[in-house]
Order: structure tokens, then C-alpha cells, then sequence
């Protein structure tokens, strides 16, 4: 074996602990800060995989949308919903986790057999290396023209979504005006700065009707 | 280590893939808390992407759709992680709890 290859396995087997580690400890740990960000590190090694499969651009893209959107996404909905509570006991958890667990395995058998015994047509035609970057933008722009522009779509459709999905809707009436007020985007109930007062509490409003 | 073969065959990328994606479902399945069931979708989706990469690199070395389908993957993910999370904040707010066995408002 040449230095070349015993480099590339050693890059595989270091990612790829990364990656099994990282993702047992995302779903295992009691901690889901910790959790959080181990799935950065698992997104990392994914990355770095996909350095070896000669996927520079898509190596750049997983580290931009994953580790800087997806990810600093998460940790902000755990930093917004974090609150300390008891899980209520559930009967019959441990047993619920085993039989899950029998199926996640069947499931890896399978695809293990699957992965193992079916005659992959490799190898393949060379690979394109550092020109794919030249190719994807060639494929976007040409054949996969429709889905690109309907990824657009979906991203655009997805953050009006998400922004309707996750304002608070505070409607108060002015006390002044007569008319609705809209506070949306208040992440805490609190007190509106003019609230509707009984006349006699605030005389000096009244006043100015 | 001198059996090994001379390049990191394409089998064993999939069988990474098939413990991630596993992993991610046994993740799913299992959790109480609603932000690390999306966690575990963002695992499953990761897998997917990695057998996509290993079948462009191996098997369509010149026209490289599966890193095209790997793009088009990330940006739905994106998508699905954006409102997944609003959701979540929604329920959240209605229901002062990230306890996935207390979401049943659906269930009858």
C-alpha cells in the first residue's frame, strides 16, 4: 500500500468515528446543548467525507448551510425553549426503546446485506475531481434547470412559513386612536405601553380624548 | 492491514450511511424532546446525502448527479429545519412543554 492510500483510509476511519461517535451522541446524551453541538461536529465529518469523494462544492455548501444555518438554528430553538421540566414517566419506556432498537437493527441488517451482496458496477468512469464545481453549475443551469428555480420557490415559500409560523400575534386596541394595533414578533407577553385602562384610573388620558 | 484494498471501497461508505441513517431513526423514534427528533431528521437526511456522494463518486464519476441531488437535499433540509423549528416554537407557546408525548392535540 502506498502512502497515498494508507492517508486515505486513515482520513476514512477518523471521519467516519467522528461521524458514528458524534451521531450516538446526539441521540443518546441527556444534555441536548451537548447534543447540539455534536451534530455540528457530525455535520464537520460529513463534510470532510465528502472532501474524499472529490465534492469540494458540496464539502463548502454542507459546511455553510449545515454548521452556519441548520445548526446555529437548532441552538437557538433550544436556547428559546430550554426550560427546565420533569418528563412525566411513561409505562413501559424500556420496552418501547427494545423493540425500537430490534427494528433500527433489522433495518442496518438489511441494508448491510443490501450494501454487501449487490454487484455495484464499480469502477465507474474516472472521477471529474476539481471540475465538478464547473459541472453542477452546467447541470443547474441546464437540465436541472426546473428543480433549481423550484428550490427558490420552496426557500422563499419556507421562510414566509416559517416567520407566519413563529410570530406571536398580540392584538390590542389603542386607547388613543380606537384602532388595532398589531404587536407581533413580542416574544414575551408583557404589559402593551398603552393599555386599555378604566377611565377612572388614568384621568390625565382621558383628558386628551 | 495489508489485506486492505488499495482505495476505500464504495461499500464502506454505505454501510457509514446505514449507521447513520440507523442511528438517526432509533434517534426519532425515542425522544422526548421535540428539538431532537428534528436533530435526528438532520442525521437521516445526512445519510442520505452521504450515499448520494459515494454513488456520484464511484459510479457517475463524469456527470455528477448525485451532487446535484445532494444540493437540491441540503436546500429542502434547510427548508424543513426553518419550519420545522417554527413549529415547534408554536407549540411551544400553546403548550409551555417540548415533550413529545404531550403533543396529541391531532391524536383524537
Amino acid at each position: 500500500m502506498t502512502i497515498a492510500s494508507w492517508t486515505q483510509w486513515i482520513c476514512f476511519v477518523a471521519l467516519s468515528a467522528g461521524v458514528v461517535i458524534g451521531s450516538l451522541g446526539v441521540v443518546l446524551l441527556p444534555n441536548i446543548v451537548y447534543s447540539a453541538f455534536l451534530l455540528g461536529g457530525v455535520f464537520l465529518s460529513v463534510a470532510g467525507l465528502y472532501l474524499m469523494l472529490n465534492a469540494s462544492f458540496v464539502a463548502a455548501a454542507q459546511v455553510l448551510v449545515y454548521v452556519g444555518a441548520v445548526n446555529v438554528l437548532i441552538l437557538f430553538a433550544i436556547m428559546l425553549v430550554n426550560k427546565k421540566e420533569t418528563l412525566a414517566e411513561i409505562p413501559g419506556l424500556p420496552l418501547r426503546r427494545l423493540l425500537s432498537g430490534g427494528v433500527c437493527a433489522g433495518l442496518f441488517l438489511l441494508l448491510l446485506r443490501v450494501d454487501v451482496t449487490t454487484p455495484w458496477a464499480v469502477p465507474g468512469p474516472s472521477p471529474v475531481g476539481n471540475d465538478a464545481t464547473i459541472r453542477i453549475g452546467i447541470h443547474l443551469f441546464s437540465d436541472y434547470l426546473l428543480p433549481f428555480e423550484l428550490a427558490s420557490v420552496l426557500l422563499l415559500m419556507a421562510m414566509i412559513g416559517a416567520i407566519v409560523l413563529a410570530r406571536r400575534d398580540v392584538f390590542t386596541v389603542d386607547v388613543i386612536t380606537g384602532e388595532d394595533v398589531d404587536q407581533a414578533l413580542i416574544e414575551k407577553m408583557r404589559t402593551p405601553l398603552l393599555v386599555e385602562t378604566t377611565p377612572t384610573q388614568n384621568p390625565a388620558l382621558e383628558a386628551t380624548r | 492491514m495489508s489485506s486492505l484494498p488499495v482505495d476505500v471501497p464504495l461499500q464502506a461508505y454505505l454501510v457509514l450511511a446505514a449507521i447513520l441513517f440507523c442511528t438517526g431513526v432509533w434517534g426519532l423514534i425515542n425522544s422526548r424532546n421535540a428539538v431532537r427528533v428534528l436533530m435526528s431528521i438532520e442525521l437521516m437526511l445526512n445519510a442520505v446525502n452521504i450515499n448520494l456522494m459515494a454513488f456520484s463518486s464511484y459510479i457517475d464519476g463524469q456527470l455528477i448527479r448525485g451532487q446535484v441531488f445532494a444540493i437540491f437535499v441540503i436546500t429542502v433540509a434547510a427548508a424543513e429545519a426553518a419550519v420545522g423549528l417554527a413549529i415547534l416554537l408554536s407549540l411551544y407557546r400553546n403548550r409551555e412543554t417540548v415533550d413529545m408525548e404531550r403533543f396529541n392535540l391531532l391524536r383524537w
